[in-house]
């Protein structure tokens, strides 16, 4: 378990979760896409991992692929040890049961989440008696209360039907639904993408106080680093289906180690943005993949080695992993290795 | 041409297992019924009202036999004959109504939607009013009106059959024709000084008529169905003028307590089969169409084994 | 979904029903024109061999017929709004009276093939769709694509040829001549007037009458029905609330009946109103398959008898039923579904 945390590493706490080699493959008319392959994290107790990356770089499909919410056709293996179990190597039965008081999940579009012909409280009664079918229905309001104060949801709206909320409130419905049977491990899907900016100011606060309130780990999946830097303990990038870079936030996002994460970093707009900076070209098609390194095609400090063969991951200065040739290990770089790959027409093609 | 081609074989191309089958079996039966209506007169071996070969009449109410396949039936009639010349009545009625029901609706929504105002507002309303009303009962009702004026023909029963669709394609048109309108394209079409009748042709009139021809096959399973039932009930064609399955099923009616299965048995059978065939072809289009209902082919996903450098690095 | 336009029930049925007079307007309007327009009229369809040319004359001016056309239009609409269809002239009945005894028939033909395709159509549609692609689901929908392209004087045909017959079932009318002479009309609908008879032979009787015309009338619907729960089943499987339900860990068994299936049955509500239509015009087919005394046969009779004053009536009774319903199944759907507000 040398993945531990450096801060917390003396203690050697048991993750709650722990991913190793993750692959999540969707069948389609052309091939197998190729959308998590070969992933690994681990997650402490009452800890935030940031999920970053574009677009279709396999973020949200590793999220769903750890809940077992997968399409027909996709397969996944590779081994998650929760609680000291292979989730992967549970029977479909037993991992269905896992869902809801073990794991938890907030999904990207709160409008369409909740059961329009169900009110509010048939939700929280549901989902609470599944899980504890002898609660009395006065333990039930009682808990289901408790969060909503948490997630700022008055209890006079307890009887109220989805459509009588605003996107902001059905998204604090969602969570509080996630966390009202305290799972240890809850995975975010994008859950502010598709809420306004104040909104999503308060569910980031809401998420960030999730560890001193409910003691869950979060796995948080997004796209904006801003949301990274305020809301995570620690970040992976992740690029066309590998996590490229994995570490502290401060560590991370402050001397980023992988081009990619770099360019990521830059191509985000602060304050301070002068200039729209964006990185050419587009992730790579999954179902084939760039051999070597997938961002090379991509990547400005690409090496002869990039095209070749694929990275090793490293420890990176500062604690985390890192996948990238310049980082080393220079022992494994073949004779000539690093010269800098001519990808002139290689982008060109990329962008054609 | 190729273009075209590969068009109209996307619908089977793109449909896995069961949709694809239902498609095939759909066109497969309806292109049977329409070679039998082409065909009628070589592939019938006697006329529909013909009673008599060479003098001899045919048996009254025979068994089937090896003269006639599916007997005859009370008027000598060879009920196989029958069968296949209904194909041609069925045909031509569907394809007429149908016709009349595109060249009528299509338009007429179409100008109604553009120009708005209480014109289209009435139009709305009438339409409206005859969708909701029971079709076969208005069906009865215009039959009656139109079998007066022009007697018992294939023409009178197409028309009262276009009277109760038309407002489905005037609703269907009306409805994109409002939304298209706002559309830039015609905005900007109307910017560079188009007049309305060009506007309505070139632009408007390729985008509505796009959701027409799965309109025309729903409908087409259920005029065959409301042109059995007018014949059925006598209003619709007369025996002599041409045959009619359900026509042909009133007078079987009467046979069914004495045990002559085959002069209804045969005309109903080819009833079920046609409009089965085109409810196959509707249901086989729509869940290629409808994007919620589409199922694609997956290729399976073969996860090679792992190699081990990632593995060992670690 | 309109959350702007709330207020209290009977003021929404109020709405719905002002709505609706229109509708029923046009239909007469063109019912009454179809009439006039088409050729022949009641007096010489009726009487036509049988008197002279003066005589028919002098009947045609004493029913009207010679008046202006626009007058005869307004008799027409001003009886109907005073629910006074005159009487009929074939067979000199009061309106009323026919609407009465036989829309009591057609009632009840109706409402039990409504139930016999509720009973199959729902739990075979729920079957095929939540089993996509299994042996059953294609069994299920051959079934209900059969049921629908069959005509209704086919299945008729068939089971009155290889059910009734060896079965020794009724295939005609809605009881035996005894039951309908021994069973006080109370409410002229015999089968609710057999109930309160409390005979036991009398209802078994007019059940057993009614057991094949509704079974082939419910049989058209049914198809309907097992399409349509069908396809709303496979949609809302994939809708977004069932995936979150199963991200909660609510059982699969839960999920499929009250997220997926709940959610499926509320369009299948309002299509009901729809397939109502369908079901009074297969009605009059089914009517006249099993010589089943009701108005959509006396419709037939009527106008080929060119007896406008019965025409009339009846059909503005089953556009008056068609509205009827129609506004039942959007205060259900009030009701059922809390987005939509009245």
């Amino acid at each position: 378990m040398e993945l531990v945390d450096e801060v917390s590493g003396n203690r050697q706490p048991e993750p709650v979760i722990s991913a190793r080699d993750v692959r999540v493959w969707y069948g389609t008319t052309r091939g197998a896409i190729r959308a998590v392959d070969g992933v690994s994290f681990d997650l402490m107790p009452g800890e935030t991992l940031g999920l970053v990356g574009e677009s279709g770089c396999g973020k949200s499909t590793l999220g769903r692929g750890l809940m077992g919410l997968l399409p027909t056709g996709a397969k996944r293996d590779g081994e998650v040890v929760f609680k000291g179990r292979d989730v992967f190597s549970m029977s479909a039965k037993e991992a269905y049961a896992l869902r809801g008081h073990e794991l938890g999940m907030i999904f990207q579009e709160p409008l369409t989440r909740l059961n329009p012909l169900m009110r509010i409280s048939e939700h929280f009664e549901e989902t609470i008696r599944q899980h504890e079918p002898r609660l009395p229905r006065a333990e039930v309001q009682q808990r289901a209360f408790e969060v909503l104060r948490v997630m700022g949801i008055p209890p006079t709206r307890y009887r109220s039907y989805p459509h009588e909320f605003s996107g902001g409130m059905r998204q604090r419905l969602m969570i509080a639904l996630a966390l009202v049977l305290r799972p240890a491990f809850v995975v975010a899907d994008e859950p502010t993408t598709a809420l306004d900016v104040l909104v999503e100011a308060q569910i980031v606060g809401i998420l960030n106080d999730l560890r001193r309130t409910f003691d869950t780990s979060l796995l948080l999946i997004t796209h904006n680093v801003g949301i990274v830097a305020e809301a995570c303990d620690r970040v992976a990038v992740m690029y066309a289906g590998r996590i490229v870079e994995q570490g502290a936030v401060a560590d991370v996002l402050g001397n980023p180690q992988h081009p990619y994460t770099r360019e990521l970093l830059r191509s985000t707009i602060s304050l301070s943005t002068t200039g729209l900076e964006f990185i050419p070209g587009s992730p790579p098609d999954l179902v084939d993949p760039p051999a070597g390194c997938r961002f090379h095609p991509r990547c400005p400090d690409a090496m002869q080695v990039c095209a070749v063969k694929d990275p090793v991951d490293v420890e990176r200065p500062g604690g985390g992993r890192v996948e990238c040739w310049l980082r080393g290990p220079e022992d494994l770089v073949p004779e000539g290795g690093t010269r800098p790959l001519k990808q002139e027409e290689l982008t060109v093609a990329d962008e054609a | 041409m190729r273009g075209v081609l590969k068009l109209l074989a996307k619908p089977f191309t793109d449909t896995v297992g069961l949709a694809r089958w239902m498609l095939v079996i759909g066109v497969v039966i309806t292109a049977a019924f329409i070679v039998c209506a082409v065909f009628a007169p070589w592939l019938a071996p006697y006329g529909f009202a013909q009673s008599a070969v060479d003098g001899t009449r045919f048996p009254k109410a025979g068994a089937p036999s090896g003269e006639h396949w599916f007997g005859t039936d009370r008027l000598f009639f060879d009920v196989l004959s029958r069968v296949i010349w209904g194909a041609r009545t069925a045909i031509e009625v569907v394809i007429l109504s149908i016709l009349f029901c595109v060249v009528i609706g299509v338009p007429l929504g179409l100008v109604s939607g553009y120009f708005g105002g209480w014109p289209d507002r009435i139009l709305v309303l009438v339409m409206d009013a005859i969708f909701a009303f029971p079709s076969f009962l208005l069906a009865i009702v215009f039959s009656f009106l139109l079998t007066g004026l022009f007697g018992g023909s294939v023409l009178a029963v197409a028309l009262s059959l276009t009277a109760i669709y038309i407002p489905q394609y005037f609703r269907v048109v009306r409805n994109t024709t409002v939304s298209a309108k706002e559309a830039t394209y015609v905005e900007a079409a109307r910017a560079i000084g188009a007049s309305d009748g060009v506007i309505m042709r070139r632009y408007l009139f390729g985008n509505v008529v796009q959701s027409v021809p799965v309109l025309a096959t729903l409908n087409a399973a259920d005029a065959i169905l409301t042109l059995a039932g007018l014949g059925f009930l006598g209003l619709g064609i007369q025996s002599t003028d041409a045959a009619e399955w359900g026509h042909d099923l009133n007078r079987a009616l009467a046979d069914a307590g004495a045990g002559i299965w085959w002069t209804g048995l045969y005309p109903g059978l080819a009833i079920v089969l046609l409009v089965t065939g085109l409810t196959l072809v509707g249901e086989g289009l729509n869940e290629t169409l409808n994007p919620t209902l589409r199922r694609r082919r997956l290729l399976p996903v073969v996860m090679p084994a792992r190699e081990s450098t990632t593995e060992e690095a670690r | 979904m309109t959350r702007s336009a709330s207020g209290s029930l009977p003021q929404y049925v109020l709405q719905r029903v002002l709505l609706v007079i229109p509708m029923i307007w046009v239909i007469l309007t063109l019912v009454f024109v179809v009439l006039r327009v088409a050729p022949g009229d009641p007096v010489s369809a009726a009487l036509g061999g049988r008197l002279n040319a003066e005589a028919l004359e002098q009947r045609r001016e004493a029913l009207g017929l010679n008046e202006p056309l626009i007058h005869q239009y307004w008799d027409y609409l001003s009886s109907v709004f005073r629910l006074d269809f005159g009487t009929t002239f074939s067979d000199n009945q009061p309106v009323l009276h026919v609407i009465r005894d036989n829309g009591g028939a057609t009632l009840s033909l109706t409402l039990a093939s409504f139930v016999v395709a509720l009973v199959v159509g729902i739990p075979l549609g729920m079957v095929a769709g939540r089993y996509r692609d299994s042996v059953g689901d294609v069994v299920i929908r051959l079934f209900g694509i059969l049921s629908y392209a069959a005509p209704i004087f086919f299945i008729g045909f068939l089971l009155q040829v290889y059910v009734a017959q060896p079965l020794g079932l009724p295939t005609s009318g809605m009881a035996s001549p005894i039951t309908v002479f021994t069973v006080q009309p109370v409410t002229h609908i015999l089968l609710i007037d057999v109930f309160l008879s409390g005979d036991a032979t009398a209802i078994g009787d007019v059940l057993e009458h009614l057991l094949l015309p509704a079974l082939t009338l419910g049989l058209l619907i049914c198809g309907v029905f097992i399409r349509l729960v069908r396809v709303n089943i496979l949609q809302t499987t994939q809708a977004d609330y069932v995936e979150a339900a199963e991200a909660r860990g609510i059982s699969r068994g839960r999920v499929t009946r009250k997220h997926a299936f709940r959610n499926a049955l509320v369009p299948v509500i309002t299509v009901i109103g729809l397939q109502f239509a369908l079901l009074l015009g297969g009605a009059v087919l089914t009517e006249s398959t099993f010589n089943w005394p009701g108005l959509g046969q006396k419709l037939v009779e009527y106008i080929n008898d060119r007896d406008y004053g019965a025409v009339q009536g009846i059909i503005t009774i089953f556009a008056v039923a068609v509205v009827l319903i129609s506004l039942l199944v959007d205060i259900v759907n009030a009701l059922v579904d809390p987005r939509v507000r009245y």
